[in-house]
């Protein structure tokens, strides 16, 4: 990084974003987050959602209802410890049962994204496709990684453009994408690759896949986590739409806020 | 659980102990020594039952009570001023202290050993370390909100290192990371000295509201107890008064049951549980079980409350059902918890465990007899006092005396020419051989593996000076945390070590821009049976309380770990010493490397020639002298300009000089962002009287290093001089030249710093 043009953005206080239509304005917008037991990054994306300038709603993962909300996000962590395999036992939570139901539902689909242990439920739970096996290395890493949006046009990304890069923190165990290669030339085919890892693959995902969309473009997976760079201060050192200040960046809000939009309009 | 059951046991009885007074005991295999078994003998006035025994041997251990270390602890009470109590609000004797932060918040941290079963079994001991002080955090009624873990390993490429490098740094990740807590520094040192003994040091902090507080006492008579969490297993039994309480020995049998296993989902899961409980108030009095487990829980809870308490042990749900009473009672499972609950909230409490899918048990209740009652299947088989299990153990005032070989050790310098070590010829080589050492390369092999995101608050982390965290989101409010400690200084002198490793922690926490504000320390020594190793003790105890008194920060909390020796060798004295300071708004924090063109590098400080105990002697193979001087007055005012301008915007960058000098802070400063500067120290070595090597190698005290912006340096000179603290104009940031360029002496490109500095860990452990 040269630091000749630094630009300093304000580091402060959470500021929500303002809307940006005239008529409806986005923190008409309900977004749940779903809590299941070690669910960690839960509060993170009600934090996300919040500056991106909407409403969000805590769901939890025993309940039937989903009430009443606009998308779903679910979080990261380790439900249920990640014990037998990652996202396997909380697919089979009541809620999950309601996400899947409405997730499916054709042009009036629930907008649904799971970030890394989200992810990995979704998979499970057959909204996406593929599955995510141990990294690699072995190890756990978390680190600032570099992704290029490679799919502009569905619920979660219509605010970046399509092949816009991205820096947002990657921080997992079990985030090795794989699938077998018709299903991999299957979601290239179709433009259902959302994100690819750029620069260096972290984990020796298939095709350096970071994240993926189902058929419908509502229902979005990936393992980096866009709520880790939503605020100034407290994201990656880096950022891939300018250079910014120590923990400064925040390209993951435009996740947050393409939903936002997309709903309010 | 059915009397058929119990009959198993050949259950031993209060009446039983009565009426066989002469039946012969394990009580040396417990760990207790003749006299302390004898002094059972004499409180209960009759031979203990198996289950007593139990209690007393780990409640007596060294671990649980503090014998050996006590009478020279009681300092950091002593040595306390009105002053230093402002902002306390809980302090040393509960599960940790607590600390005023303002606006009605306040803080709890507190750092701990867990040394001893993680060179046993790595993984397992280092995960189980971050899960005890975590609960001991809740407990406080806070909730968790970072850890940081201070290690020590053995040399580098020793071929045992790698299994316990490999084993204890995903254990910790493992564990911390499935808890949702972000890891926000600390420190790994590799020295031979740790080779059988490594150090495994685990600190956490947590952020309550004033009203929340909780303490560890069981009041009110009628009150239920309540055990929850995991269920009690066969692990960790004789953990705390086998393991921690013994110094190795090849001849004996692995002690590798001792250890306890982990669940961190099962811990995750029980944070929040008890936030809800916690929120609903809906417990009285609530602890955790770690060392010595239910004994601990039980006797601690009853002696800090109405005195007595009443148990059925048979309630207690087993993982294990062949369990003893005695093993049950020391059983170290992870994940327990007990509380009291008023019979009116037993209801509200039941509906949150079963919320969480928590399991629980409703062991007894409380009464004021002033006795412990413990009973299996309503047969006594525990009547104690339970003050005499938790506070009223034995207290040694074990001989010591100065280590007779010191003397010469001291005399010994590296920079005298008896040393017979020369300045190497070439600086720019020595800088590089200096960044790629084992504790002065990058550590990023090992913080990669941690999360240091979760939770979303966090503004500073590893490699800054001090891990930042943000307590109010409205108000930006916040607490910087940083450890330290260097054996090798408190191998010289153990008084001066122990002060020179609180002023590096004060110093860290300032550098970031924070107040400091309080102290938790982890002291790690040899076995107090040795004279020698208990006069280490002795002083470095003295040392830090003095030296807490003259910076004005308490000690709150904190641990002592004896028996970390094998083969009758001790490891260096190694007292870690954390500091917590306060941010008003986490937004004026200091990261440690300067960023903008053009902007002037300041040395604050001066420097002698103070290699003794450096990490360049490391390097030669040279451990002798004495360390650098501490002045601690220096000190507070180099923080007090530190935090002012961070506060008032005079400096974007700050870092702290210590283990490798100057040549290793503006290394650091250069990577941290990828910025180059052009330094000049002819300057520096003419004021100082020193040469060039002297310059960049010493590590003298109550030194920083900062990036001034153009508009601010008249400020930041008037705010020096108006302090009379002494300041050097020694370069200025170089955006252009990726290069640290010390002028007159070597060009050092930045990629080939990098490398150097990243490349040695992954090559030992990669």
């Amino acid at each position: 990084m040269t630091a000749s043009n630094v630009e300093t953005p304000l580091i402060g206080y959470p500021q929500p974003i303002a809307s940006d239509t005239g008529d409806g304005s986005l923190d008409g917008v309900r977004v749940g987050v779903v809590t299941f037991p070690g669910s960690l990054d839960d509060r993170d994306a009600v934090r996300a959602v919040r500056l991106a300038g909407g409403s969000a709603v805590a769901l939890w993962h025993d309940d039937h209802d989903l009430q009443g909300v606009d998308a779903v996000i679910i979080p990261g962590g380790f439900s249920y410890g990640d014990y037998l395999r990652a996202g396997a036992i909380s697919r089979f939570a009541p809620l999950m049962e309601q996400i899947i139901a409405a997730a499916s539902g054709g042009a009036q689909a629930l907008p649904v994204l799971g970030i890394c242990n989200g992810f990995q439920v979704l998979t499970e739970a057959h909204l996406l496709p593929g599955s995510m096996v141990k990294n690699n290395h072995l190890h756990f890493i978390c680190r600032d990684q570099r992704l290029r949006v490679e799919n502009a046009d569905t619920f979660w990304t219509s605010d970046y453009a399509p092949g816009e890069e991205i820096v947002i923190p990657l921080k997992n165990q079990d985030g090795q994408f794989v699938a077998d290669n018709r299903t991999l030339d299957e979601l290239e085919g179709e433009g259902r690759v959302v994100f690819r890892y750029v620069d260096e693959n972290p984990n020796g995902s298939r095709r350096d896949i970071a994240g993926i969309s189902n058929a419908a473009g509502n229902v979005v997976g990936l393992m980096p986590h866009p709520e880790h760079a939503v605020e100034a201060g407290f994201g990656p050192d880096s950022s891939a739409r300018g250079e910014v200040e120590v923990r400064g960046g925040t390209d993951g809000l435009g996740i947050f806020t393409s939903v936002l939009k997309k709903l309010v309009r | 659980m059915t009397a058929e059951t119990s009959k198993k046991f050949n259950i031993d009885t209060v009446a039983n102990a009565e009426s066989t007074p002469g039946q012969p005991l394990p009580w040396a295999e417990l760990g207790l020594k003749e006299n302390e078994y004898r002094r059972v003998e004499e409180i209960l006035g009759r031979r203990p039952t198996g289950a007593e025994l139990a209690m007393y041997s780990v409640m007596w251990s060294e671990h649980c009570s503090y014998k050996s270390s006590k009478v020279h602890l009681r300092q950091f009470g002593e040595k306390v001023t009105d002053a230093m109590k402002e902002h306390l609000l809980v302090g040393i004797g509960e599960n940790a202290g607590v600390v005023d932060i303002g606006d009605g918040w306040a803080v709890t941290f507190k750092v701990e050993s867990h040394n001893h079963p993680s060179f046993v079994e790595p993984y397992q001991g280092a995960a189980t370390g971050v899960g005890g002080i975590v609960r001991d955090i809740i407990s406080m009624g806070a909730r968790p909100v970072a850890v940081m873990d201070p290690l020590r390993f053995g040399a580098i490429d020793h071929p045992d290192t790698a299994r316990l490098v490999h084993g204890i740094v995903s254990g910790i990740g493992g564990y911390g990371n499935s808890l949702g807590l972000p890891n926000i520094g600390g420190e790994v040192v590799f020295d031979s000295v740790y080779q059988g003994n490594p150090l495994v040091n685990a600190l956490a902090v947590g952020v309550l509201r004033h009203e929340d507080i909780r303490l560890a006492n069981a009041s009110g008579v009628g009150n239920r107890v309540v055990l929850f969490g995991a269920r009690t297993g066969g692990d960790g039994i004789g953990g705390a008064s086998v393991l921690a309480s013994e110094s190795f020995d090849s001849s004996k049998p692995s002690k590798r049951p001792a250890v306890q296993v982990g669940d961190p989902f099962a811990e995750k899961v029980l944070i929040e549980c008890c936030l809800e409980l916690f929120k609903a108030s809906v417990v009285e009095g609530i602890q955790d079980l770690g060392a010595a487990g239910i004994s601990c829980a039980t006797s601690e809870l009853a002696s800090n409350g109405d005195g007595g308490m009443h148990v059925e042990l048979t309630n207690v749900l087993l993982r294990d059902p062949s369990l003893t009473p005695g093993e049950i009672l020391m059983s170290e499972s992870q994940e327990r918890m007990m509380a009291v609950v008023t019979p009116e909230n037993v209801a509200a409490f039941e509906a949150i465990l079963d919320r969480w899918a928590v399991e629980y048990s409703w062991l007894g209740e409380v009464t004021d007899t002033g006795r412990l009652i413990i009973e299996w299947d309503g047969e006594k088989i525990v009547d104690v006092d339970p003050r005499t299990v938790a506070h009223e153990g034995p207290v040694y005032e074990r001989p010591y005396s100065r280590p007779a070989w010191l003397g010469g050790v001291q005399a010994d310098s590296f920079t005298a020419p008896s040393s017979g070590i020369e300045q190497p010829a070439d600086l720019r080589a020595a800088v590089l051989e200096l960044m790629a050492s084992p504790n002065l390369c990058s550590k990023d092999w090992v913080t990669n593996q941690y999360d240091r995101y979760v939770q979303g608050n966090t503004a500073l982390a590893m490699p800054d000076d001090a891990g930042v965290v943000r307590v109010d989101e409205e108000t930006g409010l916040g607490v910087a945390i940083s450890t330290d400690a260097n054996g090798r200084y408190s191998y010289l002198n153990p008084y001066e070590g122990a002060r020179l490793a609180l002023a590096e922690a004060y110093r860290n926490v300032a550098t970031a821009g924070a107040v400091p504000l309080a102290v938790t320390d982890c002291l790690n020594f040899g076995s107090p049976e040795d004279p020698e190793v208990m006069w280490q003790f002795a002083e470095t105890v003295r040392g830090l309380a003095d030296a807490c008194q003259e910076l004005g920060v308490p000690v709150t909390g904190g641990n002592v770990s004896l028996y970390n020796q094998t083969g009758g060798v001790a490891i260096h004295p190694t007292p870690v010493v954390g500091v917590l300071g306060v941010f008003d708004d986490v937004a004026r924090r200091t990261p440690s490397g300067w960023r903008e063109d053009g902007q002037a590098v300041y040395l604050l400080g001066t420097t002698a020639d103070e290699l003794d105990g450096s990490e360049w002697a490391r390097l030669r193979g040279h451990l002798g002298g004495q360390p650098p001087a501490v002045d601690l007055t220096q000190e507070k005012t180099l923080a007090a300009i530190l935090v002012n301008c961070s506060r008032d915007g005079m400096i974007d960058g700050a870092h702290d000089l210590s283990e490798g000098g100057l040549a290793a802070g503006i290394s650091e400063m250069a990577l941290r962002f990828g910025v180059g500067a052009r330094i000049g120290i002819d300057e520096l070595c003419e004021r100082d009287g020193i040469d060039a090597f002297t310059a960049l190698f010493s590590e003298s005290q109550g030194r920083a290093v900062v990036s001034v912006p153009r508009s601010e340096e008249v400020r930041f000179n008037d705010m020096c001089t108006a302090r009379n603290f002494p300041t050097l104009r020694i370069g200025v940031v170089d955006t252009e030249n990726q290069a640290l360029d010390v002028q007159g002496y070597f060009n050092l490109p930045l990629d080939q710093l990098r490398e150097a500095h990243e490349g040695t860990l992954p090559k030992y452990f990669g």
